[in-house]
């Protein structure tokens, strides 16, 4: 659910152990695996770490996460950005958002939170094809906007 | 890769920033009923000078979501809500891409 312009969060509650759920986010093989990309090293702090993406539809498309901040089984958090997607850009120069993935035990299992922030600084000037709503017409618009602003 | 979707993933990103202020989320309510409404319209209800009205009226209309245009002497404004709609559209994929991969995580660890 978005909460502002500027981040999303979202929580999931797992029936696995904090130290199963840490253990699959931690670890760039098994986050790789659920997440779908190959990844060319292993995570630690500070480190820059590249890979292939390998979801349908994604194939190869290359992605880079900068390694913030790991806390056993509660914080790992990094930077990246955002569905760089587009193949004759280069994004190195652009800021990025992070993303904080928090665990804490709960009764069930493990509860996740997931933030990513800092989509109110992607830059300016960037042009795109406009996105083409497929249901045009003013009052679906205005249904969004009644959206966003409630 | 569609094109389509690689083009459409990414917009409207000084929408957001246009709209990280309670002010200017207020004027986009205001214009939301979709009647076009002069600055003194704007400012009624705001503790915010006229002139602070219209520096964030330009801060949105720089983003692309309002626009103004002259009616007699007077100058309005009304609401461009395409714009406003692709940045909701945009966090809106970027949310769905993260369900989807927390649902892959369930299905990972949850065996």
């Amino acid at each position: 659910m978005t909460t502002t312009s500027d981040r999303i969060e979202k929580q999931i509650v797992l029936r696995a152990s904090p130290e199963r759920v840490w253990r699959a986010i931690a670890s760039a093989r098994e986050f790789g695996s659920w997440f779908g990309v190959n990844l060319q090293d292993d995570f630690v702090p500070g480190a820059t770490v590249r890979g292939a993406i390998t979801i349908k539809g994604f194939e190869n498309v290359a992605m880079t996460m900068l390694i913030e901040r790991m806390e056993k089984e509660r914080v790992f958090a990094f930077r990246w950005h955002p569905y760089a997607i587009e193949p004759n850009v280069d994004y190195s120069q652009e800021p990025t958002t992070l993303v904080e993935f928090r665990i804490e035990a709960v009764a069930e299992g493990t509860r996740l939170v997931v933030t990513e922030s800092g989509f109110d600084q992607l830059p300016e000037g960037r042009r795109f094809k406009a996105f083409e709503m497929n249901s045009g017409g003013w009052t679906a618009q205005l249904a969004n906007i009644e959206r966003y602003v409630a | 890769m569609s094109r389509n979707l690689a083009a459409t993933l990414r917009k409207g990103a000084p929408v957001f920033a246009a709209l990280g202020d309670e002010t200017r989320l207020r004027l986009i309510e205001k214009l939301s009923s979709g009647e076009a409404l002069s600055i003194a319209q704007l400012t009624e209800g705001e503790p915010v000078t006229r002139q602070a009205i219209t520096k964030h009226l330009e801060v949105l209309a720089d983003a692309g979501l309002v626009k103004s245009s002259r009616r007699g002497r007077e100058r309005i404004w009304e609401l461009q809500p395409t714009r406003l709609a692709d940045a909701h559209a945009y966090l809106d994929r970027i949310s769905a891409q993260w369900d989807d991969s927390l649902e892959r995580l369930r299905a990972f660890v949850e065996d």
